[in-house]
């Protein structure tokens, strides 16, 4: 137990609460006689200087394989997870910062910087408590976050909804974690696959195995544990949404890649052929099959923006959930390629909407009617994003796609149903396009309604200058991570 | 044990350069001009932003980037053409490392095959241009998505490695969508770019399981990832017999649907029939034959043995395509319908001397790729521009009570002449192209021959049909024309619009092209032909021949 070891381990997540507690102290000690602009304006500057801190920290720690007693692993993974949700964090901090109507800045400010401590932290978890603690942790502050427009009752009920689910998949979770500890007798990764690899699995083991899975389910909203998602996206504050469908699904998915296949991977079975052992992959494979189906074709029949996001996002759980699968063999290298680059698409998304609903109101997919007048930037962002979920290369989503399914189908071709799976994404993707070209169509085809277009002059959409620069960079991480997607795969 | 093809690509080092720079001083000429031809990949691109960018202020200036990089682009594949050296297989031009954790590769390279189609992109970008010189909506835009298209497009002719051509290949979809559904006529636009683009979209996806496929199962057989045609090729041999069936039916119905094999069409006549004018041009006359490209490229030389097992099953496809397009549009009511229709009946014969496989009939498929590009170009620059723009009607009916040969006598000629080229008249591109199809059909099969050659009987009576009605339906101003139409002016009922100048040089043009290609045919033949001798398509015809 070596504790200058752990404090270096931690910097990032230092950092970031050292970060938050700063902005609640700053604006105890000074906010009062601000206005509510000033007090966020330097809620996000601080709040910024604390995600570029944990950024460099995340930088320097190193590469590690036990930390403090094996609790935390400072791998590949973990810093290409910690930066891609630290990014993500910026982007989500720097929007709020421009386009929230918040009666609290600084304490939303802290609770995504909380928020994101918790998606470091989970990016390096190598123990069940550690993992537990930190899934809490971003977990609890997401609820927050999903239920802070006090002004909004949909919001509320997104914030209710989120936590129920929420602390359901938890107390799922703790439950399966306990009878894994019971079964094999440590919470270390390393050890409990040790004793699984050395011991027949046994149907208490399933159990614990399928709770395990529920928790992961639901975090990644795949499908049928998808239900809080359309709810939420739609309902809770803009930013929040983001937060949640982006940096929130990198740390699950890496938190829960870890957990599956470290730690309980004598027991994942086989589904690179037809009649291939029994094991949990046989679970997440069917998840991953219901998830693509569900959110795809669920999400043709939407009319509100917001929930056909949050649609394709379950649409995308299922081929994130392909990529877990082909985990164990190609390595973590598609999956995170593929998570961060959906993060940043996502939380440009949401950007764009939020940039919008400082002048007009945009929940339905009607009320992007004519942006291509009110705003080229916004159109043009927009299309990228849209364009690079949709999986148009060169965009970072085509390759993304591509990659994942490269290693699905090199699991066993056609003979199991990791094949059968990439095969069934690959022609729900030309449903997919559907959706997304009913969205771009509004943005960039239809004219602006009759009753605005009247005057474009006052319906043109002012970008505030942080929101364009980062919106304008997430395009640009699209098409150049799209272009070079060796930069994100060689580090694995 | 996989066998390398790669020494049969050309591979110019730089000392080979020098050396054979020293050697004979044209040579850098030669060299320099097919190195040049990836630049109308970058010139394209760069002219659609520039073309954006100017758009905002000012609609002369968005054109004049258009047509100016339009022409630039065209006037390196003529470049390129003029030094080019035919020899077998691809000369490479580009050759880098991309991704490498998949052995991906940006390889582009070119033979006598994607030359011809290169050369017809050119011609057509650039007439296209001239064919929207009267665009006043959204200009900028309207000539960005147009050069995207390009660009993506003559990526694919240019591709060597799979995953390239495929990233080129989706480059060109999607703005097909905005074209259409933006600036196509309003009645039917949004309908049919969604369908349009959506049938373009499944077909890419059964290409992308395709090639995904043939990799893990190149994997599986002992070769390292690769995408490269030629690595593929190579590690297909290997594959079972199952294997280079069903990988052969997903990528080529996966690229057929969009070169409009039936019972996939049906996005085509709709899809064309609702675009404006340069966007129908260009789908019918160059994207249509990125889908027969694709069937020739990649899914002919890579499974041979499906090729031989699917062989009569496309023959029969495209022999009923050519037939059921061409009776459609022998009873059309709307004027571009008939060219829609007329569309796939030819792109029938391109499909019939695909699966004839054998030198004479690919090298005649080729020809009419570029031929039916040159004349679907012309026919549709009459119908939507020229007439459809002056008389805002489409219908034979309301046209049959308009005197138009006398009222738009130089849309006239164009169309009978356009008309004769389409129906195989001697003189006329078509006519070599479809009599080398039916040459080389004969040798695979007779019956599939005489079945064809009844297709062109179909072709001459729809267009015939389309000629008498259009223009010479009536020859007196009947006072039922005067309500039917709408006129310009409503001083001068009958008066319409001169043609203008950018209309009567795009004409030339493509005109000039066929004649041209009908009077010497040995021009294009001697490129493609030595391309058919390449290792990779002697493979595919040789597991093809019956």
């Amino acid at each position: 137990m070596n504790y200058t070891e752990l404090l270096r381990a931690m910097v990032p997540e230092a950092a970031l609460v050292i970060g938050a507690l700063f902005v609640l102290t700053l604006d105890l000690a000074f906010g009062r006689r601000r206005t509510l602009e000033s007090r966020l304006y330097i809620a996000v500057i601080t709040g910024t200087v604390a995600v570029v801190a944990a950024m460099y920290g995340a930088f320097s720690s190193g590469l590690a394989d036990s930390v403090f007693g094996g609790a935390l692993i400072l791998d590949e993974l973990t810093m290409a997870t910690r930066l891609g949700v630290l990014v993500l964090a910026w982007i989500t901090l720097t929007l709020a910062g421009s386009t929230a109507r918040l009666r609290h800045p600084a304490e939303f400010v802290a609770i995504v910087l909380f928020a994101t401590a918790g998606f470091t932290l989970m990016a390096a978890a190598q123990q069940l408590l550690v993992a537990f603690v930190a899934l809490e942790l971003a977990s609890l502050s997401l609820y927050i976050l999903a239920g802070f427009d006090k002004s909004k009752p949909e919001s509320a009920e997104a914030a209710l909804k989120y936590f129920l689910f929420g602390g359901m998949s938890a107390a799922f979770l703790l439950f399966g974690f306990s009878l894994i500890y019971g079964l094999t007798g440590s919470i270390e990764l390393h050890e409990i696959s040790a004793h699984l690899a050395g011991h027949p699995p046994t149907p208490l083991l399933s159990v614990a195995l399928v709770m395990v899975l529920v928790a992961f389910g639901f975090k990644a909203a795949a499908a049928p544990f998808h239900l809080w998602a359309p709810d939420v996206y739609e309902g809770a504050p803009v930013s929040s949404s983001a937060l949640i469908a982006s940096a929130s699904k990198l740390a699950g998915l890496t938190l829960f890649v870890r957990l599956l296949w470290p730690g309980f991977g004598p027991g994942a079975g086989n589904v690179s052929t037809a009649a291939g052992a029994p094991g949990w992959l046989a679970i997440v494979a069917c998840l991953s099959a219901a998830s693509l189906l569900l959110g795809n074709f669920a999400a043709l029949a939407q009319s509100n923006l917001r929930r056909l996001l949050a649609y394709s996002a379950i649409a995308h759980a299922g081929v994130m959930l392909l990529g877990v699968i082909a985990a164990g063999d190609a390595g973590n290298g598609p999956l995170f390629y593929y998570v961060f680059t959906y993060g940043i698409a996502t939380v440009g998304a949401f950007g764009v909407i939020a940039v919008i609903e400082r002048t007009s109101p945009c929940q339905r997919i009607t009320d992007l009617a004519g942006l291509y007048r009110r705003s080229p930037l916004l159109t043009g962002c927009l299309a990228i994003y849209i364009l690079s979920l949709a999986g148009i290369p060169p965009l970072a989503g085509f390759f993304g796609k591509f990659t994942v399914f490269a290693a699905a189908l090199n699991l066993g071709g056609l003979a199991g149903p990791a094949g059968w799976l990439a095969i069934l994404a690959i022609f729900l993707s030309a449903v997919a396009l559907y959706y997304y070209l009913v969205i771009l169509k509004q943005a960039l085809v239809v004219a602006p309604a009759a009753a605005t277009s009247s005057d474009p002059v006052t319906n043109r959409i002012t970008v505030p200058a942080d929101a364009a620069i980062v919106l304008v960079f997430a395009a640009l991480v699209l098409v150049l991570l799209g272009l070079f997607p060796s930069v994100v795969l060689r580090i694995f | 044990m996989s066998v390398r093809l790669s020494a049969h690509f050309s591979v110019l080092t730089p000392s080979d350069f020098l050396r054979r720079c020293a050697a004979n001083p044209s040579d850098v000429f030669v060299a320099a001009a097919m190195n040049a031809l990836p630049f109308t990949i970058y010139v394209s691109f760069a002219g659609a932003l520039l073309a954006l960018a100017a758009g905002t202020r000012s609609h002369f200036a968005a054109r004049w980037i258009a047509l100016v990089t339009a022409l630039t682009s065209f006037a390196l594949t003529l470049l390129a053409a003029s030094s080019f050296v035919p020899s077998p297989g691809l000369q490479t031009i580009i050759d880098l490392p991309w991704i490498a954790e998949l052995g991906i590769r940006y390889h582009l390279a070119a033979d006598g095959i994607s030359l011809t189609l290169l050369v017809l992109t050119g011609l057509a970008a650039t007439v296209g241009v001239l064919f929207s010189w009267n665009i006043e909506h959204r200009v900028g835009e309207f000539f960005a998505l147009y050069l995207i298209l390009i660009s993506g497009v003559f990526g694919v002719f240019l591709s060597a490695d799979a995953f390239t051509m495929f990233v080129f290949y989706e480059i060109a979809i999607v703005p097909k969508y905005f074209l259409i559904a933006n600036w196509g006529s309003p009645a039917t636009r949004e309908h049919a770019a969604m369908k349009l683009v959506l049938y373009s979209f499944a077909g890419s996806a059964l290409v992308l399981a395709g090639l995904l496929w043939a990799n893990a199962v190149a994997i599986a057989h002992g070769s390292v990832s690769s995408f490269s045609l030629n690595d593929l090729a190579a590690a297909a041999t290997h594959f079972s017999r199952g294997e280079q069936i069903g990988l052969f039916a997903l990528v080529f119905t996966g690229f057929a649907v969009l070169a409009g094999m039936f019972p996939f069409h049906t996005w085509a006549p709709t899809g064309h029939v609702a675009a404006p004018t340069a966007a129908s041009m260009l789908l019918a006359g160059v994207v249509m034959k990125l889908g027969a490209y694709g069937c020739l490229r990649v899914a002919m030389p890579l499974f041979p043995v499906g090729l031989a097992f699917w062989q009569p099953t496309i023959a029969a496809l495209a022999i009923i395509g050519i037939f059921y397009a061409g009776f459609i549009a022998l009873v059309q009511d709307d004027f571009k319908f008939v060219i829609g229709y007329s569309s796939v009946s030819h792109m029938g014969f391109v499909l019939l001397g695909l699966a004839a496989a054998n030198s004479t009939a690919v090298a005649g498929a080729v020809l009419q790729m570029f031929s039916h590009g040159v004349i679907a170009g012309l026919l549709f620059a009459v119908v939507g521009r020229m007439v459809y723009e002056r008389t805002h009607t489409r219908q034979l009916a309301d046209l049959r009570q308009l005197p138009l040969h006398r009222l738009l006598p130089f849309a006239a000629l164009t169309f009978v002449l356009a008309g004769l080229a389409s129906m195989g008249m001697p003189g006329f591109s078509g006519f070599p192209a479809e009599l080398t199809i039916l040459i080389g059909v004969w040798k695979t099969s007779p019956a599939w021959a005489f079945f064809a050659g009844g297709g062109i009987l179909v072709a001459a009576a729809f267009t015939l049909r389309a000629i008498q009605v259009s223009f010479f339906g009536s020859t007196q101003l009947s006072p039922v024309a005067a309500s039917a139409s709408e006129p310009t002016h409503a001083g001068s009922p009958l008066h319409y619009e001169p043609i203008t100048l950018a209309e009567k040089v795009g004409t030339a043009l493509l005109l000039a092209a066929t004649v041209y290609i009908g009077l010497k045919p040995d021009v294009l033949l001697d490129w493609i032909t030595p391309a058919l001798q390449s290792p990779l398509m002697q493979a595919a015809l040789k597991g093809g021949s019956l």
